[in-house]
């Protein structure tokens, strides 16, 4: 009689060690969050346990002998087209517990394609001269929220021009960057200060994610983006007026479509306290705002914030992409945002149903492209900026994303990668063993605030250098002409509807 | 010491209106009366600390929302959005309200003396001392309750426009993990949601009630123990995780 699951052995990694190279220290056993390696008592070494490796590499990053390889398990199934490997797996899961499968971190599949990849950037010769950012002045200053139509002046006594015209609230950043909503529970407390302190530090804005801001955060207010979705966990007065602007999150990326869910073991006292809610309880948020089922509705709330925070911030309502995308960030336009952000069907999450996750949303770029597209043909494009989300993984694609039409990004997994995430993807166990998305105190303490604050600070500056290169190629000395300018970009190998959809030329037309 | 303004809201935007009552109570006004009040939005928003308002006329969408302490009086019906993720304070509508009452309320208390429309009371949660408590005189709309945190939901059906209405609407209570919804003389099963079943009182449910209906009824000017001379029942979570096997690591 067989007592073992059938599916015990079909894990994804196994764990190699050189047996001549490891010294039996345990330092494996004490960074493996999952008890992947244990001490085995009448043998005196070390061993593991492959069905329980994540391939998180934690091990191997901190083994002080290289002794550990962490691999993908090199056993195949009879090769199938159809019934790829983890669509047997998913099933020999389901088949033994009836759940819903549970992915962490943005969608892996590879058949929908990336378009950062089939985009080409320009650069000048000969024609135009292109410019050395090491000499000359670069302006990546950016300016979110609405625009005026036009500028009015007067005349001071002196004859000296005024501006008449009354100005909206913006926010200013130093950089067309922002790091992307991750909540204080889904991520610990250590990398909220480290993004503060290094959006700071840069003169950009980090978002708080839907569970609320702890009081010690308030102090980094003018580069914080506070968020309110549907749960409203940790949304009162105070909230709305810390940040230098308020963002309703109404979907989300990698799961459009559904409500958020932290399980209750990662709600921990600190936890509690920014969220207001109890210990150890989950906290659900719905799928909608349920004060929100139409466009009128999301202007009634819209607008309660604006009162709420006497019109001093601009309001952003982040949306997943999705098929209609266009017209709801023309309705959103209209209902009084400033600023539109949409994430793609590759976006980051701590926790999400992997269907969703796989085969919800379109790709950022076609969403981005539609939106600004829509927003100028109706000649409202002034009165939101757009920030892009979802799959942003080096400058280059944030070059793209602005001569897309983005006026900014939001990028999350790269900030955690910055910080040693390995995309293993089990943000939702609540034990990652590089201290990130966990709040365990023992976990946690693997971030150190300041080492992670200048990791993303480095990343920021270099991502910077690079797009200042790019632009300086292509003979601009500012961001603001690169918005928007798809003349800029040209494709490789998509076809006729893509590039018309993108709004852009094959290459070498 | 206790500073009345009278405001006349006649023929006056929402943005303005809340401009003037911002302004009254930074120069120090405590008790403020709204007259001919028509449908403004966002009436004591975000407003907080110890100040009193009373509202004679039909107040709009999103009255308290975010609302932090004052005590509002409302003479006349009330909109949807009453009391919107609100933090503190008290609400009394001399009417009935619409839908969404309550949304994510967090603390203070809403005492309405009629009908309340759909969605009321969802997602309300409490924490630590914060304890939300809304009070329907009269019958609810579908999804009272929903998602329900933390908190009280205490339903009487006696004050209603609704005759031939259930005492509640479909989907009562459905996905809720904290708080109780109290029903005074029942409600039909067929309208509670899934998982959830009524279940009488314990000694210390009926202090709570008794408690909460002597303030409602002083405020509404109600006989207290004509409300309590009923049987209630209440309808609680069966688990504060009630997702926590949903789901398997893919």
């Amino acid at each position: 009689m067989l007592f073992q699951p059938i599916n015990r052995n079909y894990h994804d990694f196994s764990i190699v060690r050189d047996k001549d190279a490891c010294i039996n220290c345990k330092v494996c056993i004490r960074q493996c969050a999952y008890e992947a390696h244990y001490w085995d008592e009448s043998r005196q070494k070390v061993m593991h346990d492959n069905a329980k490796c994540v391939g998180c590499h934690r091990c191997e990053a901190l083994c002080p002998t290289s002794a550990l390889l962490i691999q993908k398990k090199k056993s195949d199934f009879k090769d199938n087209a159809l019934w790829k490997p983890e669509f047997i797996k998913y099933i020999y899961k389901q088949a033994d517990t009836g759940g819903v499968l549970l992915t962490g971190m943005g969608s892996p599949v590879g058949n929908i394609p990336v378009y950062w990849d089939k985009l080409l950037l320009d650069a000048s010769q000969v024609t135009n001269p292109s410019i050395d950012p090491l000499r000359e002045p670069m302006e990546l200053k950016t300016f979110l929220g609405a625009k005026p139509v036009k500028l009015e002046f007067t005349k001071t006594k002196d004859g000296s021009p005024k501006l008449k015209t009354k100005l909206t609230p913006n926010i200013e950043l130093n950089y067309p960057l922002m790091f992307s909503a991750m909540s204080f529970g889904s991520i610990n407390f250590n990398l909220h200060i480290a993004m503060a302190r290094a959006a700071t530090e840069l003169g950009i804005c980090y978002n708080t994610g839907e569970g609320g801001l702890h009081k010690t955060l308030y102090q980094y207010g003018k580069n914080t983006i506070v968020q309110v979705a549907s749960g409203r966990f940790g949304v009162h007065r105070d909230f709305l007026n810390a940040g230098a602007g308020i963002e309703i999150k109404v979907g989300q990326g990698a799961k459009p479509g559904i409500g958020g869910h932290l399980p209750g073991e990662k709600i921990n006292e600190m936890v509690s306290v920014t969220r207001m809610v109890p210990l150890g309880s989950d906290a659900i948020s719905p799928a909608p705002h349920h004060d929100i089922y139409s466009i009128e509705d999301l202007h009634q709330l819209i607008f309660a914030l604006k009162e709420a925070s006497e019109y001093r911030v601009p309001v952003s309502v982040k949306i997943a992409a999705v098929h209609n995308v266009a017209a709801i960030a023309s309705g959103i336009v209209r209902a009084g945002a400033d600023i539109v952000a949409i994430d793609g069907m590759r976006g980051g999450t701590g926790a999400a149903p992997g269907m969703i996750r796989d085969n919800v949303g379109i790709p950022i770029e076609l969403a981005l492209a539609q939106v600004d597209q829509r927003l100028r043909d109706e000649g409202i494009r002034n009165r939101a900026s757009i920030v892009a989300a979802g799959g942003i993984r080096c400058s280059a694609d944030v070059v793209k994303a602005i001569a897309l039409g983005a006026d900014a990004v939001y990028f999350a997994t790269a900030a955690l990668l910055a910080v040693g995430c390995t995309l293993c993807g089990k943000c939702y166990t609540g034990k990652c063993s590089w201290g990130i998305a966990t709040n365990d105190a023992k976990l946690a303490k693997r971030q150190n605030p300041d080492v992670a604050a200048k990791k993303l600070v480095n990343l920021v500056h270099a991502w910077g250098h690079e797009i200042e290169e790019m632009l300086g190629g292509m003979g601009l000395n500012s961001i603001e002409s690169l918005r928007g300018n798809r003349d800029k970009l040209r494709a490789v190998g998509l076809s006729d509807t893509e590039m018309d959809i993108l709004g852009v030329k094959h290459a070498g037309r | 010491m206790a500073k009345k303004i009278t405001l006349d809201a006649s023929g006056i935007y929402y943005r303005q209106l809340n401009e003037q009552i911002r302004e009254a109570v930074a120069n120090g006004a405590t008790d403020i009366v709204l007259k001919n009040v028509n449908g403004q939005r966002y009436l004591a928003g975000a407003m907080d600390g110890d100040l009193n308002f009373e509202i004679q006329g039909v107040p709009g969408q999103d009255m308290c929302s975010f609302m932090r302490g004052p005590k509002v009086r409302v003479k006349a019906n009330a909109q949807d959005g009453v009391g919107n993720t609100m933090d503190d304070g008290t609400v009394i509508i001399e009417g009935l309200a619409g839908d969404v009452v309550g949304y994510a309320m967090r603390g203070g208390k809403i005492f309405i003396k009629g009908d309340v429309g759909y969605r009321v009371g969802i997602h309300m949660k409490a924490y630590m001392e914060k304890l939300p408590t809304i009070v329907i005189g009269g019958k609810a709309g579908d999804f009272l309750g929903e998602y329900m945190a933390g908190g009280i939901i205490l339903l009487l059906g006696m004050f209603s426009d609704k005759p031939s209405e259930p005492i509640a609407g479909r989907s009562l209570g459905t996905g809720m993990h904290g708080g109780v919804i109290y029903v005074r003389g029942g409600v039909p099963k067929e309208q509670i949601g899934p998982g959830l079943t009524t279940q009488p009182l314990d000694e210390s449910d009926k202090l709570v009630i008794q408690g909460i209906v002597k303030d409602y009824a002083k405020e509404l000017g109600l006989d207290a123990k004509a409300i309590l001379a009923a049987d209630f029942v209440k309808i609680k979570p069966f688990s504060h995780r009630p997702y926590g096997n949903l789901y398997v690591p893919a």
